[in-house]
């Protein structure tokens, strides 16, 4: 028995301490990280330019730079995610092979590394598509949409995340009760019109969730925009959709390990990655929160 | 949803509705549009690889190399094209990328005579990725393990916002994090030559490989009928035998296949291998050396290549390489986790 007891206390121990390990690790970034950048993070740094080779000075440009992107990404993105989420839950029969099609595909594409993306947008977009139009508009040689760019960069990334808004708008539409679509159906209303006027107004936090998380993970993945259109350092903010941009996660590679004087710029290069943690935390738990209202409808 | 047969035939069959049937087709294509995508990824990531099988490659000179950046092609008829390429293929028969070259051990795409090694690569990819997973695994199920049977309420709602957090974090800061803290610390540690290290590099990535392991395996936990481990107590059974007998052998599948993610996640994650691991190409079994890693590669050369160029081509065939390895790893994963699972406890 008290052998028992010692084993029980044992694989108890254990696997505590492996959880705890876990909640450790995160607390040790996060200290180390809002430590590391909350001296630097001022009003000036926040809405100023880089300066003197990127030594000084702010994001500013940075800060618009992944705002544009995740504005593009989700204007392009968060439309496609929903309609194919309802399609997937309103129109397909669980059984048509297209339907499992393209829940295959919306599973595949969730597993595609990020790089793989970019490489893609690169050959895709850039050379497939920016070239052709390139050749139809200008048609003298010069680059304008066959080049790295802000439109490319975000339509590479809305393809990396339309999984995460499909799942969540998937998972919202399911919560709307299947009475109310029937009594819908019932008034006399047409399919279209229950979707339109019941389903989608019922799941609207479902798609706002959706587009959020898709938001938050544009902005932490720098991979796929490698080179799609982040730009290493640029005077001005981009003008047009056919411009490079500057972005924070981008900046955060760039200045901590490409800048001529790497040490110099730690304080720069922390502040930055805490603005980049601020913004995807705020957007996480904005989702995590209307999800959880989500949550308690269905219970309720 | 189920409408009684009659109403639906009496509703809906009357009249043909335009509205109605622009709206299906129009939601219906749009939903083709993720599996276009996949088939375009499939085409275009493969499609920029193939310049090298048409063996004898070409070794591009650079005064072709300002041509083919422009994309002359449009205007080029196919005739045309094909006999421009021949001649190309013709002018430098001898350079060309050969499989011999692909599987040498050294990677040095910029030199006078170029070196495709992707051994070094492949090598480094796994190594990080076994690593990663060395401690990853172990973490994440035994943590998984906790929160599904021994767990207290407080516990429980500690670990699972922090791992939540944990899946959040951008890689670039988990990267920006091995680079300036984690790398000291581990040299400290280890009285290390290179600060930047396979090491490093896999134990930094062992933080973004935790939360798909974490996340999956608790799935798995779960999904394992309360009678199995009601029997298992109700037979006299500890928590803990239930949990080491019952819970763990019976969620087996479902583990297998959160490894499996977990490593086709970490061979596909660029930033913090780019960030943290030194990206030197030696083909070494040592931990502690710097290595680079296929992702790696890609992110740090592709844009500072030539549109066209073999370096390009090469870089793309590695992209592919990635892109078959985490799809295959992927598939397998969701057959384990559909059918051995379902056939377990669903009874077959």
């Amino acid at each position: 028995m008290t052998k028992k007891k010692l084993l029980g206390g044992f694989v108890y121990g254990t696997t505590a301490f492996f959880a705890f390990i876990i909640i450790a690790a995160v607390v040790i970034v996060m200290t180390n990280i809002v430590a590391g950048g909350w001296s630097s993070l001022t009003k000036d740094f926040l809405l100023g330019s880089p300066e003197e080779g990127m030594t000084k000075g702010g994001i500013f440009p940075a800060i618009v730079g992944t705002f544009l992107l995740v504005m593009i990404m989700s204007i392009a993105g968060v439309p496609i995610g929903t309609m194919t989420a309802i399609y997937l839950s309103e129109y397909a029969s669980q059984k048509s092979i297209f339907a499992r099609l393209i829940r295959f595909a919306v599973n595949t594409l969730a597993g595609v590394p990020a790089i793989v993306f970019g490489l893609f947008g690169l050959g895709f977009f850039i050379q497939f598509i920016g070239t052709r139009v390139d050749g139809v508009l200008y048609n003298n040689g010069e680059l304008h949409w066959g080049q790295p760019n802000i439109l490319w960069a975000s339509l590479t990334m809305a393809l990396l995340t339309l999984p995460v808004v499909i799942v969540s708008v998937e998972e919202a539409i399911k919560t709307v009760p299947r009475e109310l679509r029937e009594a819908s159906l019932a008034l006399g209303a047409t399919k279209w019109q229950t979707i339109r006027k019941v389903v989608i107004p019922n799941s609207i936090t479902g798609i706002l969730t959706g587009a959020i998380l898709a938001v938050s993970r544009g902005a932490g993945e720098v991979a796929p925009i490698l080179f799609t259109g982040a730009a290493y350092f640029l005077p001005h903010l981009p003008s047009g959709l056919s411009d490079q941009f500057m972005e924070l996660g981008y900046h955060i590679y760039i200045m901590a390990t490409q800048s001529p004087d790497v040490e110099a710029t730690r304080g720069i290069q922390y502040a930055t990655t805490l603005v980049l943690l601020i913004l995807t935390f705020t957007l996480n738990f904005s989702a995590i929160f209307l999800r959880y209202k989500l949550r308690k409808r269905i219970i309720t | 949803m189920e409408i009684p047969k009659t109403i639906t035939n009496t509703m809906m069959k009357k009249r043909f509705r335009l509205s109605e049937f622009l709206a299906e087709k129009l939601i219906t294509a749009t939903a083709f549009i993720s599996f276009a995508f996949i088939v375009l990824i499939f085409v275009f990531v493969f499609r920029e690889t193939l310049p090298i099988f048409s063996a004898p490659e070409p070794a591009v000179s650079l005064e072709e190399l300002g041509e083919q950046e422009t994309y002359g092609d449009i205007v080029l008829s196919d005739a045309e094209r094909a006999a421009e390429e021949k001649e190309k293929t013709k002018v430098a028969a001898e350079e060309g990328v050969t499989v011999e070259n692909l599987a040498g051990d050294r990677w040095q795409p910029i030199s006078g005579k170029p070196k495709y090694g992707l051994l070094p690569l492949i090598v480094g990819s796994l190594k990080i990725s076994l690593i990663s997973i060395f401690f990853a695994a172990p973490i994440a199920i035994l943590a998984a393990l906790f929160t599904a049977a021994f767990a207290p309420r407080w516990a429980k709602e500690t670990l699972k916002p922090a791992i939540e957090i944990l899946a959040g974090f951008p890689s670039v800061v988990i990267g920006f994090f091995a680079l300036v803290v984690l790398a000291t610390f581990v040299q400290d540690i280890f009285g290390l030559e290179y600060r930047l290290n396979a090491f490093v590099g896999g134990l930094a990535l062992s933080l973004a490989v935790i939360p798909i392991i974490y996340t999956i395996s608790e799935d798995a936990i779960s999904a394992i009928p309360k009678s199995l481990t009601e029997a298992s107590l109700a037979l006299g059974a500890t928590k803990w035998q239930t949990a080491l007998k019952v819970i763990l052998p019976a969620a087996t599948p479902g583990i297998f296949a959160a490894i499996l993610l977990g490593v086709g996640r970490a061979f596909g994650e660029t930033m913090i291998v780019l960030m943290a691991t030194g990206n030197a190409a030696l083909l070494s079994a040592n931990p502690f050396e710097p290595v680079r890693t296929m992702s790696a590669t890609i992110g740090a050369e592709m844009a500072e290549v030539v549109f066209g160029e073999t370096h390009y081509n090469v870089l793309f065939l590695i992209g592919s390489i990635l892109f078959l390895f985490t799809f295959t790893l992927n598939a397998i994963a969701e057959i384990f986790i559909r059918q051995r699972l379902m056939k377990k406890f669903r009874g077959s």
